[in-house]
């Protein structure tokens, strides 16, 4: 395959992770995201690699666990329905250390709500999901070179951390298509070595994997363990984009598609002399709370724009603590907002 | 015969089990299905190469008992995670240990499209027709009339159902290699399930598929019986619910 093709974001998520070494796949088909499962059942046997549709997403997530265990790149993806259901075996996974990519092309909801683009799953990808105390890591691509880059972010950070990493992407990443420049092919056999990987017992103890410890003093010391992984993560790990943010009086926050949007909006604000600039989130968790706080140190206002009720706002609010205010534009049920409906909100602000 | 004065070892633990002390109540079957599997893996000499799969349950703690790599599933998908290592790494022998409550209730929509995948691991089924591990509710088994914590005046078939002939269903799949129901009331039947055992095994080494040896075992804690009366219960009541024999052969 040619090195630069013309994709969808889907797609380019899909070929990103084989390129990353990915091995094994297991999936359900679910709207946005069914060319994924269809891009991994062509390509991925020609690699080697192991493809299963599953019965379901709970069943294609614990699928995951299993060839995670073996040691081998794995990845399942869906769309928020599908994702819920696979919330229980994501804790699993967290619980069990196992490195294991997740992708959301996030759709509109709660419940079957529809298939247009929305961002209505950042609590549920940042804030847990699934029980107990765990995080996974959150990669938040605005286009489709990023997705196929991001691809090989996540599987990297999830097997040197052992955290399971989702991408949040959405139903108009996943379905635009844009000229992408592929990351270079990586030999499975060239990663770092895992040996707590379930190879079978030869010349050495057995290797166990479990979330389970019945006593409260050993759970509590391998739950501090894995906290102090997550403060590693957010200490090293935090990504993140600024646009025009040097003389901005209205600082613009948003991820994904909006994060895309919002870029329109900035370079259409400086044409008109208004000083906006951006910040983009590109890992959710960890979040950019640092530099948000800088930035909001000289703006006159922080504005959040989501294609949800206010999700990350709550983190954006968290990273400016009242430095200055900070307003929310959003749209819900797969309404995107247009750039000059959230210019008209900038200048309100300016 | 031996020379007067030396000593022939004629039983001993199977090296594929660990020093560990079992979890299990007294009388309880589970533990000597433990060995059972333990034995035919020392038979056919993959302790090497076998991941032990433990459910939700009693035998939750299974990883550990066994001298082979291990891991802990979710309650129900222990054959999802069997598949999931199975594919990623095919030289694996997958073994997938699981109660009724896990294989036949949460776990049904697993077991039933393993088996008609024919996954070429070998799912081990302890039907003892209760929930054991939370204290003695009804399981998809239980017996018609049976009485369990969840069903005080004994299970109603007009309302809780039947009991699930998980054999049965899966023998009308074409992929499944070996389907049996096997018991473990008496030292004739222990030696019959414990061939059971090795046949299931011995198909995944050599590539036949997927096999499903469900085995009838006493809780003689939930079922509130002794251990000897138990096994009793399961000869002249169980198994007229749960016939005894094998179902499917394609080996």
């Amino acid at each position: 395959m040619a090195d630069r093709q013309l994709m969808t974001g889907n797609e380019a998520m899909a070929e990103g992770a084989i390129r990353a070494g990915c091995r094994a796949y297991f999936g359900y088909p679910i709207t946005p995201q069914n060319e994924i499962l269809e891009y991994m059942a062509v390509h991925l046997p020609k690699v080697g690699g192991a493809f299963l549709q599953a019965e379901s997403e709970v069943a294609a997530i614990n699928m995951c666990y299993g060839a995670a265990a073996a040691g081998v790149r794995t990845m399942t993806s869906s769309s928020s329905p599908g994702v819920s259901l696979k919330m229980e075996g994501i804790s699993y996974l967290a619980g069990a250390d196992l490195p294991c990519v997740i992708l959301n092309v996030a759709r509109g909801g709660p419940g079957l709500g529809n298939i247009a683009p929305a961002q209505g799953d950042y609590f549920q990808a940042t804030k847990g999901g699934g029980h107990g105390d765990y995080r996974l890591i959150v990669l938040a691509p605005s286009t489709a070179q990023e997705a196929a880059e991001l691809a090989g972010l996540a599987f990297d950070l999830s097997d040197q951390y052992r955290v399971p990493a989702l991408i949040l992407a959405d139903g108009m990443l996943g379905q635009m298509m844009e000229p992408v420049a592929l990351p270079a092919q990586r030999d499975p056999a060239s990663l770092p070595p895992k040996p707590w990987a379930l190879t079978g017992a030869k010349g050495r103890e057995p290797n166990y994997i479990a979330s389970f410890a019945l006593d409260p003093t050993v759970l509590r010391d391998l739950n501090l363990r894995r906290q102090a992984r997550y403060r590693e993560i957010e200490a090293r790990e935090v990504r993140w984009e600024e646009t025009a943010t040097e003389d901005a009086e209205v600082l613009l926050v948003a991820y994904g598609t909006m994060g895309r949007i919002a870029k329109t909006v900035v370079r259409r604000g400086r044409d008109e002399g208004v000083k906006v600039g951006l910040l983009r989130p590109i890992t959710l968790w960890p979040f950019p709370y640092a530099p948000l706080r800088a930035l909001a140190e000289r703006v006159r206002a922080v504005l959040t724009v989501e294609l949800s009720a206010g999700q990350m706002w709550e983190d954006v609010r968290l990273a400016v603590e009242g430095r200055c205010p900070t307003p929310f534009y959003g749209e819900m049920g797969g309404v995107v907002p247009t750039p000059s409906e959230i210019l008209r909100e900038v200048k309100r602000h300016a | 015969m031996p020379e007067a004065g030396t000593v022939t070892k004629v039983f001993a633990r199977p090296r594929s089990l660990t020093d560990k002390h079992f979890t299990y109540c007294p009388g309880c079957d589970h533990g000597l299905l433990t060995r059972i599997i333990a034995g035919a893996i020392d038979k056919l000499g993959v302790q090497e190469r076998t991941v032990i799969i433990a459910p939700v349950g009693c035998a939750v703690f299974a990883y550990e008992w066994f001298r082979c790599d291990g891991i802990q599933a979710a309650h129900g998908r222990a054959v999802a995670v069997a598949t999931g290592l199975k594919r990623a790494n095919p030289h694996l022998i997958v073994i997938s240990y699981q109660g009724d409550g896990d294989l036949a209730a949460i776990g049904t929509a697993e077991t039933v499209h393993a088996a008609n995948r024919g996954e070429a691991v070998t799912v081990i089924f302890v039907n003892n027709q209760i929930y054991g591990m939370t204290g003695g509710q009804m399981a998809p088994t239980t017996l018609a009339g049976q009485r369990a914590t969840s069903c005080p005046e004994g299970r109603d078939v007009r309302t809780m159902g039947y009991p699930l002939p998980v054999a049965e269903m899966i023998a009308t799949l074409a992929a499944p290699a070996y389907v049996t129901r096997q018991s473990l009331h008496d030292p004739r039947h222990v030696a019959q399930a414990t061939k059971a055992v090795e046949k299931a095994l011995r198909y995944q080494v050599e590539g036949v598929g997927y096999s499903l040896v469900e085995v009838l075992a006493t809780c003689p804690t939930g079922w509130k019986m002794p251990p000897a009366v138990a096994h009793q219960h399961v000869a002249d009541v169980a198994t007229g619910t749960f016939p005894l024999g094998d179902l499917v052969d394609r080996g």
